[in-house]
């Protein structure tokens, strides 16, 4: 891999920050603060990190109820993300959104949706705007493997090749719907295959290498804004925790702890972690525990909202 | 809201031109706003309501779509979200089936569970067909659907007027409107000012209203407004007067004038393009039975058989409300104790040939 110092050191801030945010939302989860149930990203944050690092300010993410890794990476704010999870008034959807609602206009986190499958043409729509208004702006999309099973995937890869849109489409394939395995729903496993029937240059990273997924995108992100259409990568990586809640659940019968060692072993947390300077990373360590300690503090003092609020924002003006 | 413009401004223009003048002048008004959905671009141009539009703005900026129905719709919400003005059509209402997903879970909610972060002005026009074979698939009034959920705004002119001012309006309106056409309306004829114009949504227009005092009242929706239109001219050479009330939107609903008008007469009948069961008709029987000033009114609803819509004209003319139905349903209701009179067959078909044209 050809990342510079600065790219490492970015890489590891993101993949560090989202893992210790959401390591800390599941020590915080029993005490019922959060008021929301979480899908946590562990294990699968590296696509989100990798992919964002090549957007501008400008460009437009779309993604799902498993979407803390995304807006963080995006650049969605720390602290209405926690305020919006515990449910309060300062949250990024004022408490009406919660943990698999989470949106910024400030970061162009264009929303997600906990109907699996059901973003992808909205993020298609997205990349259809920004064609349209005659913009090198992009967007990603990004969803999970149990979401390209519906017709919407599909529709939306279509109808992107159709009109050469400028998107992104990442599916993170973790190989689980909740706790149902891509053995008992995929005829085969052959998903560039179908995409790239559609026309769309796929790519396949089969392992959770960060820094592979960070060059890949990195390209196909340029192609794309250079007006080139949509392009498609299927990123393989394990999700340590249950698929909700905050716990590991290798108990459960569904699957085994033996299946998690090889991701667990080469977590890309400590990986990128140990290629980067320690002075710089012992700074970035403490920096991030002061962002979260700050936020989770913000999010604790942040007022519920007012009764008004049920009835707000049912229609815009 | 009987009467509001001054036809000497209007020339006569059919419904489905009216369609197409609304959406030529928006699209010339504001960039933003394009049109898509199967076969808007085509020789036909959705009976004409989309008819050279390709030609006038371009294939970027109306244009067809593959049979993806859920995608097109989601594609539509998110041009709306980022900047653009959709308008998403479908030849008929029952294909938006297809598209229940995105209108219901993710359109209507995104202004709110994004805490109003985005908002969503997108139109979704749909048409509702009747006769010659339509039947099961071609022929749903599925307006309550829609207008169950907050966050869609449904709308269903009846005229010509109506439907260029209400499609306007739904175009700069920053939410999703669900916008029904009806196939049966789109050749009748009204004064339509040229000009563009905008008409607010929750304002009801009321037929006949009359300060001595009306018998009865009867609220129409969509196509049917046409047909207890119908029924008032029999009702009249018997002697009853009826107000037609046309509420244009349903949701918002004007439920001010209906009860104004009930007021007037004590006898509401409400004629939905539609089911009776669980519908808008019986949205408006219970506000009716829930307000204090209203008790006692008498209420009754027709709509569609509790049925499937069959094809064969023998049955399926014994699936909707008509003329005569409604005529016999308000003399019952305006004139208790009286024999029961029903039209003569003849004179309710001669009915047919009357063009209603405004002023509104």
């Amino acid at each position: 891999m050809s990342q510079s110092a600065d790219t490492l050191e970015r890489v590891y801030f993101g993949l560090r920050y989202t893992r210790r945010v959401e390591e800390r939302v599941a020590e915080i989860y029993p005490t019922d603060k959060i008021k929301s149930p979480v899908h946590l990203s562990i294990g699968q944050e590296a696509a989100s990190v990798a992919v964002c690092d090549h957007l501008n300010a400008d460009d437009i993410v779309s993604g799902t109820y498993r979407g803390h890794a995304l807006y963080l990476a995006k650049g969605g704010s720390l602290k209405a993300m926690l305020a919006e999870m515990y449910g309060k008034s300062d949250g990024a959807a004022h408490g009406k959104g919660g943990s698999m609602h989470l949106v910024s206009r400030e970061a162009n986190v264009l929303g997600a949706s906990a109907v699996v499958g059901t973003n992808t043409p909205v993020a298609t729509g997205a990349a259809l705007s920004l064609k349209m208004q005659g913009t090198d702006r992009v967007v990603a999309s990004f969803c999970g493997d149990g979401a390209t099973e519906e017709g919407a995937f599909t529709e939306s890869l279509n109808f992107a090749s159709l009109k050469k849109l400028p998107i992104l489409y990442v599916v993170e394939n973790n190989f689980y719907a909740i706790h149902e395995p891509l053995s008992k729903r995929w005829a085969t496993d052959r998903l560039c295959e179908r995409v790239e029937t559609y026309g769309i240059k796929a790519h396949l990273i089969d392992d959770d290498d960060v820094l592979k997924m960070h060059e890949i995108a990195g390209a196909a992100i340029a192609r794309i804004r250079a007006g080139g259409g949509p392009e498609f990568i299927e990123y393989h990586a394990y999700r340590m925790r249950q698929h909700v809640g905050p716990n590991e659940d290798f108990d459960q019968g569904y699957r085994n702890a033996d299946e998690a060692d090889k991701w667990l072993n080469g977590d890309q947390v400590d990986r990128v972690g140990a290629l980067i300077d320690a002075d710089a990373r012992a700074r970035m360590d403490a920096d991030i525990e002061a962002q979260i300690e700050d936020a989770v503090a913000f999010a604790e003092a942040s007022a519920p909202p007012a009764l008004e609020e049920l009835h707000r924002d049912v229609y815009a003006d | 809201m009987s009467t509001q413009t001054n036809p000497e401004s209007g020339r006569v223009l059919r419904y489905v031109d009216a369609i197409r003048e609304a959406l030529g002048q928006e699209m010339a008004a504001d960039p933003s706003v394009f049109v898509f959905g199967l076969d808007v671009d085509d020789h036909l141009g959705i009976q004409g309501s989309t008819k050279g539009l390709v030609d006038e703005f371009g294939a970027d900026r109306v244009f067809t779509t593959p049979l993806s129905e859920d995608a097109m719709t989601g594609v539509a919400l998110g041009a709306a979200m980022t900047g653009m003005r959709p308008v998403h059509v479908h030849i008929r209402m029952d294909f938006m089936m297809l598209a229940m997903n995105q209108l219901v879970n993710m359109a209507a909610k995104t202004h709110y569970m994004y805490g109003g972060a985005y908002k969503v002005p997108m139109v979704v026009r749909s048409m509702i067909g009747k006769s010659w074979g339509q039947g099961a698939q071609h022929s749903q009034g599925l307006h309550a659907m829609f207008a169950h959920v907050p966050g869609l705004k449904v709308v269903a002119p009846s005229n010509a007027y109506d439907v260029k001012g209400c499609l306007i309006q739904a175009i700069r309106d920053n939410n999703p409107v669900i916008f029904m056409e009806h196939r049966l309306l789109y050749g009748t004829e009204a004064y339509v000012p040229e000009a563009s114009y905008a008409l607010p949504f929750g304002h009801a227009r009321v037929h006949g209203e009359t300060d001595t005092g009306a018998d009865v009242t009867v609220v129409g929706i969509s196509n049917m407004v046409m047909e207890c239109l119908r029924a008032r001219e029999l009702l009249a050479e018997e002697g009853v007067h009826a107000e037609v009330i046309d509420p244009v939107s349903i949701r918002p609903l004007d439920f001010a004038t209906i009860k104004a008008s009930a007021l007037r007469t004590g006898k509401v009948i409400i004629v939905d393009n539609a089911w009776v069961d669980f519908g808008t008709s019986a949205e408006i029987a219970a506000r009716i039975a829930e307000d204090d000033d209203l008790s006692g009114i008498k209420v009754r609803r027709m709509g569609y058989a509790p049925t499937t819509c069959p094809t064969t004209p023998w049955l399926e003319e014994h699936f909707y409300p008509n003329p005569a139905t409604i005529a016999t349903l308000a003399h019952g209701l305006a004139r208790p104790g009286a024999a029961t009179w029903t039209p003569d067959p003849a004179r309710a078909k001669l009915a047919y040939q009357t063009q209603f044209r405004g002023p509104f």
